[in-house]
């Protein structure tokens, strides 16, 4: 039987607030499923399991907060005996029930978070709370141990004269909307980007290199293999972009891996981490697992879901905790170039401006070309100049053959 | 379907792709990437939504009718019309 622990997702993470069981003891798991949504300082993170079994005892209870490491289920493996007696899998509650403790009506005794006053409720109802005005502790909790949840804030809600349409869900729904209980805290985030930040600058000897690469090539590629497709299967620039850097990171493992406790190591496989502003504020760099693999068509795809998944609040643990490399892409509402600062333990970041149309010397003439700055932020520990120079010349000489990327 | 119908169609699926924003606060021919902080990725988003909820096509040559209001609610017009 192994334990499920509370996965570090980030270096500047030191621990996570549940905010709710997606499974139920007794339940079956398979790799990659999400069984659960912490709260940590970058939002609420939808957490992954990376091996199959079944859950055993729930170790953590909604509101709880445990440090990175520390146990949160039991996973009973395929062929073990499962150690829990109490939980038949047919009875699969959505939710642990109330533990019948000795004060069920006294709620702040089993939430090592709080302190005397501290009324129990999920991290998610707090923040709703705060948004609608609402006081939680004149509200009667419905989650375990009667701690406030969502629904119950949003029941509450609906009470008042000016409830607004969010607030119509039945009170007993579950509290599973995108908007309440899932959403990235933006003060918490502009703390963690500036720890990180800070971090970065203070430890990363950076390095810096710049180069322009031609562009006239992949946009015709792409007007023609948009000019077929309807909508839904588009490409963008974004795309191609990222593959040839993943195909860059690929051949040059200096640039791609981490650098801990004094050593560079690389990755096996690359992860960029595509950074997506949101609006609002604050920025999340979740990976694109091996991308250097995948087809541009999925690529794409990849990309579409991420972005619309990091805008709905909804990121996954795996995400945040293996990017091997990160590739910032400004679009075609940025500015011309930007230089990156390294999210460590990470060693490069690979920064595209705005691709757009500039005079250039062709076979000794001045003509308007597509172009699109480049740079390379590196850590200097990991690499030097010469081979960070490698690495954006690989990525031009991708781009002018899109076809096979 | 009148203008004003596309219109609320069109504003339904900003506010899908883009739920904070607000279409009808701003100018009929305002940039609406500008306006409503929509990047390329949400530009697709908004005309892939369009496209599979009115069944027409939309041309990538066309997709710069939908930086204004006014321009899209016109060419939708037109090509269901």
């Amino acid at each position: 039987m192994g334990l499920f622990k509370m996965p570090s997702l980030g270096s500047d993470m030191e621990d996570g607030t549940l905010v709710e069981w997606l499974v139920a003891e007794g339940q079956a798991v398979k790799r990659g499923d999400i069984i659960a949504v912490v709260e940590t300082q970058k939002g609420a993170i939808e957490i992954e399991i990376f091996e199959a079994g079944t859950v055993g005892k729930l170790l953590l209870d909604v509101g709880e907060t445990a440090p990175v490491g520390a146990a949160m289920a039991e996973i009973v493996g395929a062929g073990e005996a499962p150690a829990v007696a109490s939980a038949p899998a047919a009875q699969a509650p959505a939710r642990r029930a109330p533990e019948p403790g000795p004060v069920a009506a006294s709620p702040p005794s089993q939430v090592p978070i709080a302190s005397g006053e501290r009324v129990l409720a999920s991290p998610a109802a707090r923040r709703l709370a705060a948004e609608r005005g609402v006081d939680l502790a004149s509200l009667t909790g419905t989650g375990p141990g009667g701690a406030v949840i969502s629904a119950d804030v949003l029941s509450a809600d609906t009470l008042s004269a000016d409830a607004p349409a969010a607030s119509t869900q039945a009170p007993e729904a579950k509290p599973r909307e995108p908007a309440t209980r899932r959403g990235l805290a933006m003060g918490e985030m502009r703390k963690a980007i500036a720890a990180a930040m800070a971090r970065s600058k203070r430890e990363i000897p950076h390095y810096y290199l710049q180069h322009t690469i031609d562009l006239e090539t992949a946009t015709a590629w792409l007007a023609a293999a948009n000019a077929e497709r309807a909508p839904p299967d588009r490409l963008l620039m974004a795309a191609l972009l990222l593959k040839a850097s993943a195909l860059a990171l690929q051949r040059y493992p200096d640039f791609n891996g981490h650098y801990i406790e004094g050593e560079y190591r690389p990755a096996e496989a690359v992860h960029p981490g595509v950074a997506i502003a949101l609006r609002g504020g604050g920025l999340i760099a979740p990976a694109i697992h091996d991308a250097a693999t995948l087809s541009v068509d999925a690529l794409m795809a990849a990309l579409r879901d991420t972005a619309q998944r990091m805008r709905a609040g909804r990121v996954r643990s795996s995400e945040l905790s293996d990017p091997t490399a990160t590739v910032s892409s400004l679009g075609e509402r940025g500015v011309e170039g930007l230089w990156g600062v390294i999210y460590p333990p990470q060693v490069a970041l690979i920064g595209f401006g705005k691709a757009l149309v500039r005079p250039a010397v062709v076979d000794g003439g001045v003509v308007p070309r597509m172009q699109v700055q480049v740079s390379l932020a590196a850590d200097h520990r990991a690499s030097d100049g010469h081979r960070g120079a490698l690495l954006l010349n690989a990525i031009d000489k991708l781009l002018q053959t899109p076809e096979a990327l | 379907m009148t203008e004003a119908e596309l219109k609320a169609v069109l504003f339904e699926e900003i506010a899908t792709v883009a739920p904070e924003a607000d279409p009808g606060a701003i100018a009929p021919d305002e940039d609406v990437r500008d306006a409503l902080d929509l990047d390329s990725m949400d530009m697709l988003n908004v005309i892939a939504a369009l496209h599979e909820r009115l069944g027409i096509e939309i041309p990538e040559a066309d997709a710069p009718q939908f930086f204004t209001v006014a321009g899209a609610v016109t060419y939708l017009a037109k090509r269901l019309g």
